[in-house]
């Protein structure tokens, strides 16, 4: 008996040599003297060798032999395998953690499918959540199957409270730009004619939306909706960004009035100061990025705290009063003859230096 | 580009090889299928493919149209169709498409895919799934590199970085182990690996159990030493504004495969002009290139930057007079500066590298966040203003933002830029590019939390999880003790840098290429522990499957390969160029792809809504 098992073992191929050619073959048959089936000696095994005719469930079958190792290790190379044998939950998920432990994504992913063919949602589920390499496999092979559905299911998003504002805002917000769609779309107003519309407003982010309502809509009463300042308070838009929005926009339409007019605030005694929550030299920036005139920029660059900055702008910028001003402060007499021959031989700033220079009250220190 | 060699540095093995390999088995492949067909080319593999195989070779091959894969119906009228494809479920499915609608409507074809560099289980089940499983054949192309110059291949794998990395998904660990297995057939044994990383060590493992399994090679090494790492062992460095030149024309015109398309702005002619920027451009060594490289210095200096231009303009019309070539491409390369100067004003670049120095140093950190939030507000653009790249940076200078700046900046980043970034957010942190600083929420309280939720056998596995969500960064940790930020007392003179930080106008010496440095120095990771334990460990240092270990100075050993798990950016190329200069070795650099901080951004951030 053990005599012809051994017969038996040594017909059937031990199919651990490489051997790509596999692909059409289930299965390869090697005799044990080396020659392919259905060659001479095969037939006289048959003949010869009654006790070879076992019934099929005592015969080591090809596939029932490979344990979940030798499967995976088969898938690796991209050998014929086969999942099917794999049937109690055991089997399976040993399987799985085999794979797992192979570090092959596209084997994970095959051994998933087969999983999620052979068995129901909520045991497969179960399984997976304690499996967190299996998991997060079988999660991106779903966003790659755009199977929305069952990764719903099977996650919860990770949205805090936070987010539930986000994405209340962001309902809000389309429900008022299909209002402002609506009636600009027609495009009836003065506005909209000089400075055609190149685009619909749906679907913007709050902050362009906000830019085009400073754009489009400025000056309007906090009641309607298209007005910034409603836009504004809706949002929660703080005042920093409120600012540098409507700052681009009418600094793009050249409304200097209206630009000047953000900067000021009362102070306790009624007078009217001008005050930012970004630095002036942002406001320079931007201002000069929209082709603001010199005359318009020096008012804010002589708003600048740092004095480093300020010069260096007002010189940029040929904001000659004010280098003058700030040379004369810093009582630097060779900046100023060097800073005489920038500017237009008998132009005002020309002369204004020359009767700073002339001044004999001021103690020069150069 | 390499520059000038030190004269006993070892030679380069010849990479050129590896593309002959590629295209005489594509050749092949394409022979399988006889007769005239029409080739569609998934358009991730348009720039590679030219490099290996042209239109004419392709053509002399029976391919008679050439299309680029787009999901919508086919128009070619052949009756054979071959599909030249990276192994996507999408792709796949939208080929189960093409042949349904054929079969739809009675016209029978024949069909091949061609996966590269192989193909996916998960595709064959979506052609079963789909019904046309045996209407198609399909093979691999096992095409995994692509030498991008003498000292640089590359898998051309820009998805693995997310894959891997985001999604968790090992899928091409094995890709990755067998182009490291290709490099040891063709140019081992490796005598030496060293590495850091999960991913590294898995990809370790999947090479040497492909070596162990394959043939055994002969003992004629020309690379003797690998070092694996991972891109999230250090992600500080590509989000740095990079300064040396071909990491600039890069961020701005972006490299493809090793060549670029310069505009009309750039050729001061009506047409556009594709450039290689490798060795074989002869213009770059020497003087040339240094002068470009100390650009951004002067930039930094105040200095006037006309200055650099008149100069290398000078100097192409005196020293290469006679040399037409030369001086067409030189012309090219000053074009691309003057365009790149356009595009960064001199203080806004000057700005933004002085806030992201202080958060690499960890000054005035209050200042940079109000930095951000005014970018974030003026809605500015990538890839200069890209706030995202601040608050990252910022997060890796401290221990993560406090909670209350974290809600600020993403309202206010969500406000700017729309709510689908709210995806984003999430990617980034989970990731761990983001982290939140959760005050008196140590690990052990969060785990001993969930501990109790679920049952004690399970708790080991979700540690893993967590550990992984709460990493934190030790980047300011790591910086002191590897001395990754040079001492800002003398004058740095990047004429002749003296250390690495010269990419980054001597700033910041990148954490990867130190911990290379470093690591290659010791011989392995021995008294290195303390930084070990801060990078989250998964380092190791191993002897070669042919169990040799040479420790002499022989040639082989002085040329080390390099891998890059997730990319590497030019910069970090420029770095390792430098070291081997110094060291008097060779570093080959072999990446899955080619990145820059936009690119590795982009891939994390979901537009989907």
């Amino acid at each position: 008996m053990k005599e012809s098992k051994r017969a038996v073992s040594s017909i059937l191929v031990d199919d651990d040599d490489d051997d790509d050619d596999d692909d059409d073959d289930d299965v390869e048959k090697v005799s044990w003297s080396g020659e392919p089936v259905g060659t001479f000696s095969e037939a006289s095994t048959r003949v010869y060798a009654p006790e070879l005719r076992k019934p099929k469930s005592e015969c080591k079958d090809y596939f029932s032999d490979w344990s979940p190792e030798e499967t995976v290790k088969r898938m690796r190379k991209g050998k014929v395998y086969s999942l099917e044998r794999f049937r109690s939950l055991q089997d399976k998920l040993l399987l799985l953690d085999e794979a797992v432990s192979a570090h092959d994504g596209n084997v994970i992913t095959a051994v998933l499918i087969y999983l999620k063919k052979s068995l129901s949602k909520e045991i497969f589920f179960q399984e997976l959540m304690v499996r967190e390499i299996a998991l997060r496999h079988y999660v991106h092979y779903l966003k790659e199957m755009e199977e929305q559905k069952t990764l719903v299911e099977l996650m919860k998003l990770p949205f805090s409270q936070d987010d539930a504002i986000h994405v209340q805002d962001h309902y809000t917000l389309l429900e008022r730009q299909i209002i402002i769609e609506a009636t600009d779309k027609k495009g009836e107003a003065e506005i909209f004619k000089k400075f055609p519309r190149k685009a619909s407003i749906l679907n913007m982010p709050i902050i362009t939306t906000l830019y085009y309502s400073c754009f489009y809509h400025y000056g309007e009463s906090e009641g309607t909706f298209s007005s910034p300042a409603n836009i504004r308070s809706t949002f929660r838009i703080s005042e920093k960004q409120y600012i540098l929005t409507a700052l681009g926009a009418r600094a793009k339409l050249k409304s200097w009035f209206d630009v000047d007019s953000l900067f000021n605030t009362k102070n306790w005694l009624g007078y009217t100061k001008k005050r930012s929550p970004i630095g002036f030299h942002r406001v320079v920036d931007i201002l000069q990025k929209n082709n603001a005139p010199v005359q318009v920029l020096k008012d804010y660059v002589s708003l600048i705290d740092d004095a480093e900055l300020k010069l260096s702008l007002a010189q940029k910028y040929k904001c000659h009063d004010i280098v003058i001003e700030m040379y004369r402060d810093l009582k630097d007499r060779q900046q100023l003859i060097v800073y005489q021959g920038k500017v237009e031989r008998g132009s005002h700033e020309d002369r204004k230096i020359d009767q700073l220079l002339g001044n004999m009250q001021i103690r020069w220190k150069n | 580009m390499a520059q000038t060699d030190r004269r006993d540095a070892p030679g380069l093995p010849d990479f050129s090889l590896l593309k002959r390999l590629a295209r005489d088995q594509l050749i092949y492949l394409l022979e399988q299928l006889p007769g005239k067909k029409d080739l569609f080319i998934d358009a991730d593999l348009m720039s590679p493919l030219d490099r290996i195989a042209n239109v004419t070779t392709l053509k002399q091959h029976e391919v008679d149209k050439l299309y680029k894969v787009e999901l919508k119906p086919v128009v070619s009228v052949s009756d054979q169709l071959c599909f030249l494809i990276r192994p996507r479920i999408q792709t796949v499915k939208w080929i189960a498409d093409v042949v349904k609608s054929d079969k739809a409507v009675g016209r029978f074809r024949r069909y091949k895919i061609i996966f590269t560099p192989q193909k996916f289980y998960a595709c064959e089940t979506v052609l079963e799934e789909q019904g046309v499983y045996g209407d198609v054949t399909s093979d691999e192309w096992e095409f995994y590199l692509l030498p991008l110059d003498d000292d640089i291949i590359s898998l051309e794998l820009p998805e693995f970085f997310r894959d891997n990395f985001l999604e968790g998904d090992q899928r091409w660990v094995t890709t990755a182990g067998s182009a490291l297995r290709l490099l040891h057939f063709l140019f081992g044994p490796f005598s030496k690996v060293y590495g850091i990383g999960r991913c590294a060590k898995m990809v370790y493992e999947s090479w040497r159990e492909q070596v162990e399994d394959g043939e055994k090679k002969a003992q004629n090494p020309d690379i003797g030493n690998v070092f694996l790492i991972d891109r999230d062992v250090d992600f500080v460095t590509p989000l740095c504004s990079q300064v040396v030149y071909e990491g600039l024309v890069d961020d701005i015109f972006r490299i493809k495969c090793g060549s670029v398309e310069f505009g009309p702005d750039v050729t001061s002619t009506d047409k556009s002009l594709k450039v290689m920027l490798n060795s074989q451009d002869k213009v770059h060594v020497g003087e040339t290139q240094r002068k470009k490289e100390i650009w951004w210095e002067k930039q930094r200096k105040k200095k006037r930057c006309g200055m650099d231009i008149k100069q290398m303009k000078a100097f192409v019309a005196e020293e290469l007079k006679g040399l037409k070539q030369e001086h067409r491409l030189l012309s090219l390369h000053i074009g691309a500066c003057e365009s790149i100067m356009k595009k960064k004003t001199k203080q806004d670049f000057q700005e933004l590298l002085k806030t992201e120095h202080s958060l690499l140093e960890g000054f005035e950190i209050r200042e940079c966040i109000t930095y951000i939030e005014e970018h974030i507000n003026r809605q500015l653009d990538y890839p200069f203003y890209n706030s995202s790249f601040y608050m990252l940076l910022y997060t890796f200078s401290t221990l993560g933002l406090l909670p209350k700046d974290y809600r600020s900046l993403k309202a206010q980043y969500l406000q700017s830029y729309g709510i689908e970034h709210l995806l984003s957010f999430a990617n980034l942190r989970q990731i761990g590019l983001l982290v939140e600083q959760q005050p008196g929420e140590t690990l052990t309280v969060m785990e001993s939390k969930v501990g109790k939720l679920v049952n004690d056998k399970t708790a080991g596995k979700l540690t893993d999880a967590f550990s992984s969500l709460a990493k934190k960064s030790n980047f300011r940790a790591l910086s002191k003790r590897l001395m990754l930020i040079p001492k800002t007392g003398e004058e740095y003179d990047l004429r002749v840098p003296r250390d690495m930080a010269y990419i980054f106008s001597g700033a910041y010496i990148p954490l990867s290429c130190k911990l290379i440095e470093q690591v290659l120095e010791r011989d392995g990771w021995t008294g290195f522990e303390e930084v070990t334990r801060m990078l989250n460990g998964h380092e190791f240092a191993v002897t070669g499957p042919d169990g040799t270990e040479t420790r002499n100075k022989t040639d082989p050993q002085r040329i080390i390969l390099v891998m890059f798990l997730g990319g590497c950016t030019f910069s970090e190329i420029s770095a390792l160029r430098f070291l081997g200069r110094e060291r008097g070795c060779k570093f080959i650099v072999l990446t899955t792809a080619i990145t820059n901080s936009s690119r590795l951004l982009e891939s994390l951030l979901d537009n989907q809504g």
